[in-house]
């Protein structure tokens, strides 16, 4: 078939046509970006944007911006990772940012150490229990757990009650906030192991960002080669079709959220282990931040379409335009706004682009 | 009579006091193509709904290849080898034409649960293999469903009934939403069933199709079967007459 043949209804085909890879638009939205950014800098700044342009570094590229650019995606990264194979399945989850906050805390009470400076560590809360001073798996997997769980009831809502994602999860977002703050009074919980210090601090500070690629490549590679990907991408794409094809729609949706749960999880260990405190308020608005990774990386919120390797990109842009505006010396309130308006603007883009796909197939 | 693969007894369906099929008595013999006719809402798509397992009858028994079913569901059914095209066709769009015909039957390379990794080469050779048996024409099987035109998403849908060696095609109103040269593409495959010994079921509306495809049809009136019709002893104003009532046939004189 490396011909062109005639299909039927006479229209011809070209099999040797390829489809364009939507992640390289994306990518190449990303470079736009950058020269954007390099050109400002030149122009307002008089200094190159990513590369080494004062001789500081000792290589072509400005390190430690190109590290800050990663570091600060790479948490909410994370998130956006479950997240990207919750909106592929056509749903969405509002509830991971809270349920890093509720897990931060949870955990972080697990590890923390018996003395801070010869004195007893006022902040214990399990001090009179003796759980101080625990090995590293116990937070892991007490962490772990706690996302796991809220995953799982977000999925089992959506399953068996029939309620839309977006309520399911949007009771969860409000219900975790509630745990977390319960859970120590309002207190942050502070000084854990040295061992608990290393998940968000080790490799000279990589370590998150080694976390969030490590998932990524994993979470790629399942999506694109197991059956729990093909069957992720098929109820976004039409759940009667899956579901007549013999799918356990319901059962995979439950197992989804429950990813997305235990990812956010893995943020929240890593946040807190990164900040060494725990406080109620971690992870506020994550949730949209990694929705909007996974929107401007080209998944489509209507389900069917996306992949790991666009959010990657999606979180590349956020951080590059984050940094951008910190290296123009622009105020905080200008990134909000400007944030707001390119989420929306990836949104139109996508829609157009499938327009026109649909025009000139 | 072992070359019959399908055969209802009393089959029988109501809808609270709606008696929408009525006792059918129907026999399909190994390698034949049969029609099924009737005006909107005369028992065809329920006819098709209880052997295919959408529904569940009322009344009556199904021997499927020789043996008596009752199945639970459509999964079960096509589990069993009745394959069925359905007027919505159940593709998904994002998914290419493989992903499609092996969707919730995946070939595995190894098994890890849901996280088995699938076997992509295997599944793009049998689709090759489906589509070269129905000789229908997809000249890039990577594409996606969305990217296809109605005729070729029908042939999709029935490429995947020829992809895993059914006993029994059911086919409801294929060509219904097709275009001339579509309609002969989808004809042609359905041909090509036939010359491969493959028995098929069609819900048709449309009489030059069925007496070009068919050997023989059945007519649906008002829930209950009213005429076994040769298409080599009938002709259109025959059956047009059966399907308005104002014919009925011989022997289902006392039913109707």
């Amino acid at each position: 078939m490396s011909d062109t043949t005639h299909g039927v209804g006479g229209l011809t085909f070209d099999a040797s046509k390829r489809v364009w890879p939507n992640e390289l638009n994306v990518f190449g939205a990303l470079v736009l970006i950058i020269i954007v950014f390099e050109m400002l800098g030149a122009l307002l700044m008089g200094q190159s944007f990513l590369f080494d342009s004062q001789g500081r570094f000792g290589s072509i590229f400005n390190e430690q911006r190109l590290y800050i650019i990663v570091l600060q995606v790479s948490i909410v990264g994370i998130i956006a990772i479950g997240v990207t194979q919750v909106i592929i399945t056509g749903g969405i989850d509002l509830s991971s940012g809270s349920i890093v906050g509720a897990t931060a805390m949870i955990a972080m009470s697990f590890a923390q150490v018996a003395e801070v400076n010869g004195q007893p560590n006022p902040k214990a809360i399990f001090l009179e229990q003796g759980w101080v001073d625990l090995p590293v798996i116990v937070p892991v997997l007490v962490g772990l757990a706690c996302g796991v769980t809220a995953g799982l009831v977000n999925g089992l809502l959506i399953a068996y009650t029939r309620i839309p994602p977006f309520i399911a999860t949007l009771g969860m977002m409000v219900t975790a906030r509630g745990i977390a703050k319960w859970w120590s009074k309002g207190q942050p919980i502070s000084f854990p192991t040295q061992e608990f210090a290393t998940i968000g601090n080790g490799f000279g500070g990589w370590m998150p960002v080694f976390i969030f690629v490590g998932l990524a490549i994993l979470f790629q590679l399942i999506l694109k080669y197991t059956v729990y990907g093909k069957h992720t991408y098929a109820i976004g794409s039409n759940e009667d079709a899956a579901r007549m094809s013999g799918i356990n729609v319901y059962r995979h949706k439950v197992l989804v959220y429950a990813i997305a749960g235990m990812l956010a999880a893995l943020a929240a260990l890593v946040l807190s282990s990164k900040n060494l405190t725990a406080q109620a308020g971690m992870g506020v608005m994550y949730e949209l931040d990694a929705i909007a990774m996974a929107v401007i990386g080209g998944v489509s919120l209507a389900g069917g379409r996306g992949s790991i390797v666009g959010t990657v990109i999606g979180a590349l842009i956020f951080g590059v335009i984050i940094s951008g505006f910190t290296f123009l010396r622009l105020d905080a309130y200008y990134q909000e706004m400007v944030k707001g308006a390119i989420i929306v603007g990836a949104v139109v883009l996508d829609q157009w682009r499938q327009r026109y796909r649909a025009l000139h197939a | 009579m072992d070359d019959v693969i399908l055969e209802t007894r009393d089959l029988t369906k109501y809808y609270g006091g709606i008696h929408a099929l009525e006792g059918a008595n129907f026999v399909l013999r190994k390698g034949e193509h049969v029609a099924v006719m009737g005006d909107n809402g005369a028992g065809k798509s329920t006819f098709v709904r209880q052997i295919t397992g959408v529904e569940r009858p009322t009344r009556g028994e199904i021997i499927f290849d020789g043996k008596s079913v009752s199945f639970a569901g459509p999964i079960e059914a096509r589990e069993a080898g009745i394959e069925t095209v359905f007027q919505s066709l159940a593709l998904a769009d994002d998914l290419n034409v493989p992903d499609n015909l092996f969707l919730g039957r995946e070939k595995i390379l190894f098994n890890l649960g849901p996280f088995s990794i699938l076997d992509y080469k295997g599944m793009r050779e049998a689709t090759l293999e489906g589509l070269r048996k129905t000789a229908v024409k997809i000249p890039n099987i990577k594409n996606t469903i969305r990217h296809m035109s109605g005729g070729q998403r029908q042939c999709v849908a029935i490429a995947r009934t020829a992809t895993f060696h059914s006993k029994l095609t059911i086919m409801d109103e294929p060509t219904a939403a097709l275009g001339v040269q579509e309609t002969e593409q989808v004809e042609n495959i359905i041909r090509n069933l036939k010359e491969q010994g493959e028995p098929l079921i069609l819900v048709s509306h449309n009489m030059r199709q069925v007496f070009d495809l068919v050997d023989r049809i059945v007519v649906f009136r008002r829930g209950r079967i009213v005429a076994n019709l040769r298409k080599d002893e009938t002709d259109g104003q025959d059956v047009v007459a059966h399907i308005t009532g104002a014919k009925t046939g011989a022997e289902y004189q006392n039913a109707a």
